[in-house]
């Protein structure tokens, strides 16, 4: 059978060995991921979708959501972040950023800058 | 979806395509995955192969998928990543410093080290899956807002380490114990609530929740949780707490944020709604639900015609074990089982393989797994808010020339 016979050494045979003892005391690499790269589309109101949502994640959080989304949509995710994650933003700002976010994300934001 | 464009676990494009035309350099490859806004830059990270990059920051990895065809336990550098938290991972953890606290409702506080873990407590060990709640949230129907999750967020591994059930039998759990709370080195940098799991006390301490030092016979990766992390054999990823630093027994349910507000399901038996609507009541996200995937054939692939074709996949659930696997090469109408491979304990993912006729043709593979307790795969994806516990009956279309 193939799945069985693909597995005829399972990889943690190696799990009692002295050598995974010694690795595992030993600290792990310096941790320095890619840098980010991911950028809020241009427009209106992306300096202050910049300024506040920034703050704890980066912009590929928002161009990986779903497209064609209604407003709605924009707005309740700004909702969210304020009510249920403390993020301070007044109440002006988070309407300009939901009015950014429906208007600039509701088509596919793949390739565009 | 059209067949031709886009393979339901995604389509890579640019390295390769790039390196034929001999334009190797600056360019970055993507894999597609088949739902909108699904592509996914391919980038490597410390310790990692190049992984599916969901979002930078906090790290979001995606296992690419064909790693789950190639064995029952999915190597360190693949297993994918998901924090919540801005911050993290954690900097400059030291295993010579790293201490591991158990403190609340208890006798006597332990304070541990590495090496204490290691030396004066009875090492376990257990085979077991790590899937993240929304596994598959992508693919939702409507589509829901979240981490846009393909299928590659999961992966099973041995993991070795201490029992909680021997910690707080160390440290004297008091009799008006209730409730076990978890958290970890990553500290929150901003207003988000920190993360903090609970489980009760019984199931916290039934043995299998266990400290985990070692995974895949090797230490955690710092993605994955270095040094310790907390395993909950059965249970969706989200109690799987990473860098674990702190076990406090409570004498009342945990109010951790990620417990009460966060990582809920809809109150009733098939934790769904009708599509669209949210729950009038929630519970917090508990077992895996029994799931199996076809890990041999992409959708929209071209394959030869055979008399005998092999098919084959994992499958796994929340901790009865595999009972059957069943395939069917006609969207569902007539089915017969797959063998299942080798037993690697009921919370592991399970390996199966069937021989299935594959004339020329198109043909619509489906696998559909049973657990021992009964429960089945459904054939319709049910919906729920937060689309978590997808489990639909996975379909590869494929078509035999």
């Amino acid at each position: 059978m193939i799945a069985v016979a693909a597995f005829a050494a399972p990889i943690g045979l190696a799990a009692g060995t002295g050598v995974a003892r010694e690795a595992a005391a030993k600290a792990p690499p310096a941790y320095a991921p890619p840098p980010e790269a991911s950028r809020f589309i241009d427009g209106p109101g992306v300096q202050l979708t910049q300024r506040y949502c920034l703050t704890c994640h980066s912009a590929d959080y928002v161009s990986s959501q779903p497209p064609h989304m209604p407003p709605s949509f924009w707005q309740g995710e700004v909702n969210k972040m304020r009510a249920n994650y403390g993020a301070t933003i007044p109440d002006d700002a988070a309407k300009a950023i939901a009015d950014y976010l429906a208007a600039t994300y509701a088509e596919p934001s793949a390739g565009r800058k | 979806m059209a067949l031709d464009t886009a393979h339901r676990r995604g389509v890579i494009t640019g390295a390769a395509a790039l390196l034929a035309a001999g334009a190797a350099r600056g360019a970055e490859p993507v894999v597609t995955l088949p739902f909108g806004n699904g592509e996914r830059p391919v980038r490597t990270y410390p310790e990692k192969r190049p992984m599916l990059v969901l979002t930078e920051r906090p790290p979001q990895l995606e296992t690419p998928f064909e790693v789950f065809d190639h064995g029952a336990f999915t190597p360190n550098d693949a297993f994918f990543v998901r924090y919540h938290l801005a911050g993290t991972p954690p900097r400059g953890l030291d295993a010579a410093t790293f201490r591991l606290k158990v403190a609340g409702a208890v006798d006597k506080p332990l304070d541990l080290g590495l090496a204490d873990l290691r030396r004066d407590f009875p090492a376990t060990e257990i085979a077991a899956v790590n899937e993240c709640s929304g596994n598959g949230r992508g693919f939702s129907n409507p589509r829901v807002a979240g981490g846009q999750l393909g299928e590659g967020m999961m992966g099973n591994a041995l993991w070795r380490g201490v029992s909680v059930k021997a910690l707080l039998e160390r440290a004297g759990a008091k009799a008006s114990a209730h409730a076990v709370e978890f958290n970890g080195a990553d500290r929150p940098q901003t207003t988000v609530p920190d993360f903090v799991k609970g489980l009760g006390i019984d199931h916290a301490r039934n043995g299998d929740v266990m400290v985990a030092y070692e995974m895949n016979g090797a230490p955690l990766p710092l993605l994955n949780g270095y040094p310790l992390k907390l395993i909950v054999p059965g249970y969706y990823g989200t109690y799987w707490v990473k860098h674990l630093s702190d076990i406090t027994v409570l004498e009342q349910e945990s109010q951790s944020f990620w417990m009460q507000k966060s990582y809920r399901i809809p109150d009733n038996d098939c934790a769904c709604t009708p599509p669209g609507t949210p729950a009038t009541s929630t519970r917090p996200i508990g077992k895996l639900n029994v799931r199996s995937f076809i890990t041999n054939f992409t959708d929209g692939q071209t394959t030869k015609a055979l008399p005998r074709a092999p098919v084959r996949g994992v499958a796994f659930d929340g901790g009865s074990g595999i009972a059957a696997v069943d395939l069917s090469t006609d969207g569902g109408r007539t089915w017969a089982p797959a063998a299942l491979g080798q037993d690697h304990g009921r919370y592991s993912f399970r390996e199966w393989v069937a021989h299935a006729p594959l004339p020329k043709g198109e043909h619509q593979l489906v696998a559909r797994a049973r657990n021992k307790a009964g429960e089945a795969q459904p054939m319709q994806a049910s919906w729920n808010q937060s689309a978590y516990m997808r489990n639909v009956a996975d379909v590869v279309r494929v078509t035999a020339a």
